[in-house]
């Protein structure tokens, strides 16, 4: 074996085969790319709110406790589908008022459960974190979670 | 030490031994929220608590490369790096950055990516930072001997900084932030750093076994080629429920499933060298940790990493404490402990002192490792649970975390085995200066 491995050949297959596969990695992304814009989050439009919305969750670091779809911390629930948890996925206003009232009631300061800290949020930002959310909910995620447990 | 300049390491070294305390103090106090969540839970919140905890994680171990590779750079290239002054400088920069990470999380001041929460501001350090180790360690390597050691750790530590520019790409749309996400954290963990890992396991099996470099630089070759080969396209196994493509499914399965050879040939190739080798190193603390992190790297990420890397697996276990069982097992045996074990060769060398105290050093190895294990085990039982309550009976998150607390109280038990082990560690590097026990004679074995 070593006669035939040699290790300029090795080297020479590792130079190769890595090109190969990042130049299929790339095509692939590319076509990834282009898959979540025109379908998988297609179903709504990226409003103004939307934006808003996340950078305000990323401001406030939410995904330091919670997960969404899946990533983040597992110290509180899942968020990629709190609206529809709650009922609120076609609801905007709906789902404005009950986030605001779930935000402004923490921390429940309830001995011995985790606790959500309290978040200085506007009405403007509240209506955009609502409107992320509810636009996370909607992406195509091949069915994930396996129910609204999340 | 061969080289003057090599002991630019030292203070690499020093600066990532103190992150590395910071981060596993911050783990602790985590671990222990989970037991006692009202704890500072005003003052100072789980989100930021975990931020510095995986932060300072990312950030000591990066120095760790980088003062890796000043020490063994120069020693491969026969020649003295190109400017310590630089080196010092970008030392400077990454720690003003890291403080000011630190500070402004401690405010309230910080991005809501995960891990790449930084300001913007230390980005730009951080970028800074890399093209001036870059270039330094470029030219060094250059100029001098070049060998596939080399060779393959500066290919590492080239993409993964040309990586970092996906930290700075934060798209509107939250799938197309996650999938840009990911070439930073899974392209390095399962692809570049792979590369530093190989090429600085190669470095210690070569010092530490005295095998012929030939035999060490195909092997090494071939670990690369195995690691790229499979982790590129693994990139798959996150790829599955965050909006992209269901083809991924199929792609993300294979690939990543492949991505256990190259730990099992990292390990496998660890222990032929030490077999195969006829010297007899009087550091036995640094063989054991390279032996260990080749080994942990295998089940951390090997096994547990398949152990959910299946899509119709990971439908059910995705983003559950099985995540977290495997993030803390596959990054202690393949980055932490490899650190350590660069650590302990060449810290008596830049200190200039016969190794020592390998007794307490070795004793650190089996008190971390073994706090990590456990702490795997209860988070893997932890996750189990989880899975089977929340994703196939659907219940509500919370009410199963309720049922899962004697796991936290047992997690937080390891984290406390896990720190003392720490505080051994540095203690033995940075601290004590006699060795504990007199090694007994070498004495030749029959067939030698
Ligand atoms: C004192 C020991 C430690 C304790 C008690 C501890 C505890 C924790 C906790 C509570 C979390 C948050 C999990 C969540 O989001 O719910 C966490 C995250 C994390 N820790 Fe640790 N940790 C410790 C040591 C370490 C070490 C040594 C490493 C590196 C090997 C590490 C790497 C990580 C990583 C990578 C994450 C993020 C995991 C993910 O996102 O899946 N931790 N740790
Ligand atoms: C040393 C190498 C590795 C390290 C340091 C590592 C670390 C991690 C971390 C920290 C996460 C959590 C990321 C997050 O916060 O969302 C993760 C996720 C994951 N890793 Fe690894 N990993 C390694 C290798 C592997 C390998 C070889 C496999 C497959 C065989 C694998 C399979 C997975 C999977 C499937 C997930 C997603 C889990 C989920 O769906 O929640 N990992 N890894
Ligand atoms: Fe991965």
């Amino acid at each position: 074996m070593s006669d035939i491995l040699t290790k300029s050949r090795a080297r020479n297959v590792f130079y190769g085969g890595s090109i190969f596969f990042v130049v299929v990695f790339v095509a692939l992304t590319a076509q990834s790319h282009r898959f979540i814009v025109k379908t998988s989050t297609a179903g709504a439009p990226i409003t103004e709110e939307v934006r808003l919305g996340k950078e305000v969750w990323e401001r406030n670091s939410c995904i330091n406790c919670h997960t969404l779809h899946g990533e983040g911390a597992y110290f509180a629930p899942e968020v990629g589908n709190v609206m529809t948890r709650w009922g609120v996925a076609d609801d905007p206003e709906g789902a404005f008022d009950i986030l605001k009232g779930w935000m402004e009631a923490q921390p429940s300061g309830i001995e011995g459960r985790r606790q959500m800290p309290h978040f200085e949020i506007t009405d403007e930002e509240m209506r955009g974190l609502a409107e992320f959310l509810r636009w996370a909910d909607q992406t195509n995620t091949q069915n994930w979670p396996p129910n609204d447990a999340g | 030490m061969k080289y003057q300049s090599q002991s630019v390491a030292k203070y690499y070294f020093f600066a990532a031994l103190a992150l590395f305390a910071i981060q596993v103090l911050g783990g602790l106090l985590a671990g222990w929220i989970y037991v006692s969540p009202n704890t500072l839970s005003e003052l100072l919140p789980f989100n930021i608590v975990r931020m510095i905890h995986t932060n300072a994680l990312i950030v000591w171990l990066l120095l760790g490369f980088f003062g890796a590779a000043y020490y063994l750079v120069p020693e491969e290239a026969e020649r003295e790096l190109f400017s310590t002054k630089l080196a010092y400088i970008q030392l400077i920069i990454l720690l003003v950055g890291t403080l000011g990470a630190v500070g402004s999380y401690l405010v309230g001041i910080h991005g809501g990516r995960e891990f790449l929460e930084q300001p913007l501001w230390v980005k730009f350090g951080i970028l800074v930072a890399a093209v001036i180790f870059l270039v330094n360690i470029s030219l060094t390597a250059l100029a001098g001997r070049k060998t596939a050691i080399t060779n393959i750790l500066l290919m590492g530590l080239w993409l993964l900084c040309l990586l970092w520019v996906f930290a700075f790409i934060n798209p509107d749309n939250l799938s197309l932030d996650k999938m840009y996400w990911w070439m930073v954290v899974h392209l390095w963990v399962e692809a570049t750093w792979e590369l530093v890992m190989a090429a600085t396991l190669g470095f210690l099996m070569l010092k530490l076994t005295g095998v012929d470099r030939e035999v060490i630089e195909k092997w090494l070759y071939v670990i690369v080629a195995l690691a790229l080969f499979s982790g590129i396209l693994g990139t798959g196994h996150h790829f599955y429920w965050i909006g992209t493509p269901g083809y991924w499914q199929w792609v993300g399965s294979i690939f990543s499933t492949l991505e256990v050879i190259p730990f099992f040939a990292m390990m496998t190739f660890a222990f032929v060298m030490v077999w195969k080798g006829r010297r007899n190193h009087p550091n036995k603390a640094a063989l054991l940790w390279s032996l260990g992190s080749s080994t942990v790297a295998f089940f951390g990420a090997g096994v547990w990493g398949f152990l959910h890397t299946l899509h119709g697996v990971n439908y059910y276990t995705h983003g559950t404490q099985i995540t977290a069982a495997h993030g803390h097992l596959a990054f202690y045996g393949a980055y932490v402990a490899l650190n350590l074990a660069m650590f302990t060769y060449a810290m008596p060398q830049l200190r200039k002192r016969a190794p020592y105290n390998q007794v307490l050093n070795m004793a650190s190895f089996w008190l971390m490792t073994g706090g990590m294990a456990f702490m795997t085990f209860t988070l893997t039982f932890a996750g189990t649970i989880q899975t089977h309550m929340q994703r196939i009976l659907g219940e509500y998150y919370m009410d199963v975390q309720d049922q899962l607390d004697l796991f936290y109280i047992m997690r937080f038990g390891s984290g406390v085995a896990v720190v003392l082990g720490a505080i051994l560690f540095i203690q033995s590097l940075v601290m004590v200066r006699r060795e504990l026990i007199q090694p007994g004679p070498i004495v030749a074995q029959a067939g030698e």
